[in-house]
């Protein structure tokens, strides 16, 4: 299967070995001038020079910026940036706006990252134990939800939670009236309008987030669950173990690399969010539902520019997302064949 | 119950669930689509009308023919695809260049390259968007669909390098050893072993590339001031800022933005989350 065999190489998969390779070196590679040992330099040239001026160095900007007042005069080029030390800090540590866009961040990344991982662990083993055939259906029905643009998913969700002609309130109006009751405190969502509260926004924002991403990890962790050998559960079942301690035993350790990478990119995906918040509130409009990169988005863009602000803000969330994300890099260089 | 039939309706059990996890997932996509084909009358209403009765054309042909904020629909087109192609095109290059020397060759320096890949790929590029913005500003390529090619470019590329790199330490080296011994050069080896063998995985990451390009809202919308450069993304935002938004056209140019992309999808399905996987991370 495909998705298993580039799967199982990883870490042990270059079997070059460096020993094997010396001899070919002696001699001068015909046709290209170059000596072997500056071979591989030279193929990476083009991709150092990218990384270094399009990502480290603008890396490096961002973090002087955040001590830096920008005023127009120097976006436009015709100004120096003058030096403000902690300034653009400190008024983010008084600003409501900060507090709630970092809560905001943060919830909603603890609370989406769960759901899909474990809705999409949820899929992928019910994937497993699906025939061929229906499997294979699902599979392309759940891609076509991963593969929308996250602004047209942002689009489908406000509209499906329209106040006046979504599909969504015209279903809450569905339920029995007492049930409704009971759940929600209310019987009628006639107008309900969903997007107009920060708080009901991010539950749009959830459900968006998480639809378009739970396929993603359902699929991984089926070709995970392919890569298993059959015989492990065989002797399990011999052996009269229960489903769940089979998951506990054989399943969750043999997938562990699998979820770490999984765990790691929906972290780093849904603290960033920003397309499909952008057209839930349109633009950059209500200040109490931001998260922290709408917040730098809209400091550094929106008339008065406050490019300095937008840049600390821009470094608290990298620094957030490297702590967060630090433990399972460490995780994963050990697990890579990177030596 | 006898054991037959508690296994038929585990099955049974099974397969609903498989059916509920398809509809949530495609109901959404379907619900855009039907949405670009119905009338007014249908779109606007407080009923469930689950596929337009009313078949129209209108919303659609408005969008190609009217366009939005005084272009057609065809020049956001051509803008997203000038893009996302460029990007493709000058960042599957640099990628396989570094994948073959990451996996093909140990050089002093290889470890940190590949830390370097990890950790920059976990900046979130939005937040190089001020310094970005700024650079591009100051190089003079400022509403120049050049300028948002050569930011995708740098998005992409420590992503695509780490996808590539598995697929070309895939490829045997004995492959390559033959051709030389057969007296070709570096790179003929290159050109006509290796590159055909690569080819999946660069169309994989190609892919991969042109989507991340194609979906790009938040630089095109800073990067590109006139309205004759404006990409998909940015261009649908028009039709919310216009008086009573007007959901028809709002799906319409949705689904035109989507189904490509869906396409590709279901053509690379496979590779794709295998190359993801393996590439670990996507920045």
């Amino acid at each position: 299967m495909a998705n298993t065999s580039t799967l199982a190489p990883r870490g042990g998969g270059n079997t070059s070995a460096p020993g094997r390779r010396r001899h070919t070196s002696h001699k001068r590679a015909r046709g290209s001038g170059l000596p072997p040992r500056a071979i591989p330099y030279v193929l990476l040239i083009p991709g150092i020079l990218v990384i270094l001026g399009l990502l480290l160095y603008p890396m490096i900007q961002m973090v002087i910026m955040s001590f830096q007042s920008i005023s127009l005069r120097v976006i436009r080029g015709v100004a120096e940036p003058e030096w403000v030390g902690l300034e653009n800090y400190t008024k983010l540590l008084d600003n409501d706006i900060f507090w709630s866009s970092l809560r905001n961040t943060i919830v909603f990344a603890a609370v989406t990252v769960a759901l899909t991982l474990i809705l999409g662990t949820a899929v992928g083993a019910l994937l497993n134990r699906l025939s061929k055939r229906m499997s294979t259906f699902v599979i392309i029905g759940i891609m076509s939800a991963w593969a929308v643009p996250p602004v047209a998913q942002g689009t489908i969700w406000r509209w499906l939670f329209d106040a006046e002609a979504g599909i969504i309130n015209w279903a809450l109006n569905l339920l029995p009236d007492g049930l409704s009751t009971l759940l929600f405190g209310r019987a009628d969502w006639t107008g309900q309008p969903w997007l107009n509260d920060a708080w009901s926004v991010y539950v749009v924002l959830i459900l968006t987030v998480v639809w378009a991403s739970f396929p993603f990890v359902a699929v991984s962790v089926l070709a995970g669950l392919r890569g298993i050998p059959a015989e492990l559960y065989e002797a399990a079942r011999v052996d009269g173990a229960t489903p769940w301690r089979t998951f506990r035993k054989i399943t969750f350790p043999l997938l562990k690399p699998v979820f770490a990478v999984l765990t790691i990119l929906s972290i780093i995906w849904d603290f960033k969010v920003l397309s499909q918040l952008y057209v839930l509130l349109n633009g950059p409009t209500n200040r109490e539902a931001f998260n922290l990169s709408l917040f730098s988005f809209a400091e550094a863009f929106k008339a008065p520019p406050k490019m300095g602000t937008g840049a600390a803000i821009a470094v608290v969330l990298t620094i957030i997302l490297l702590i967060v994300t630090a433990f399972y890099t460490r995780q994963m260089v050990k697990q890579e064949d990177l030596t | 119950m006898t054991p037959l039939a508690r296994k038929r309706l585990n099955k049974i059990a099974l397969n609903t669930a498989g059916v509920l996890v398809f509809l949530f997932a495609v109901f959404p996509v379907y619900w855009m689509v039907s949405t670009s084909f119905k009338a007014n009358d249908q779109i606007f209403t407080t009923d469930f009308i689950p596929f337009p009765t009313h078949f129209t054309f209108e919303h659609v042909g408005k969008v190609l023919t009217d366009g939005v904020a005084g272009n057609s629909i065809w020049v956001y087109m051509r803008n997203s695809a000038i893009v996302a192609l460029g990007t493709v095109l000058i960042g599957s290059a640099f990628a396989l260049l570094a994948a073959t020397a990451v996996a093909r060759f140990r050089f002093k320096g290889r470890t940190s390259f590949l830390i370097t890949l990890l950790i920059v790929q976990m900046i979130p590029t939005e937040a190089l968007l001020i310094p970005l913005f700024l650079n591009v500003r100051r190089m003079g390529l400022y509403d120049n669909l050049l300028g948002l090619i050569v930011i995708q470019v740098g998005l992409t590329l420590p992503f695509g390098i780490w996808m590539l790199r598995t697929f070309v330490a895939a490829v045997p080296k004995s492959l390559e050893e033959a051709a030389w011994i057969d007296g070709a050069s570096r790179f003929t080896t290159f050109w006509k072993v290796l590159f055909p063998l690569v080819a999946p995985g660069l169309v994989a990451t190609s892919i991969f590339s042109f989507i991340t390009a194609w979906n790009d809202l938040i630089f095109a919308l800073v990067l590109m001031k006139d309205t004759t450069g404006y990409t998909m993304p940015v261009a649908l935002q028009f039709f919310f800022g216009q008086r009573g938004t007007d959901w028809g056209a709002i799906m319409a140019t949705s689904t035109l933005m989507t189904l490509p992309v869906i396409a590709f999808f279901l053509l690379v399905q496979r590779r794709m989350v295998s190359g993801l996987v393996a590439g670990a991370v996507k920045g």
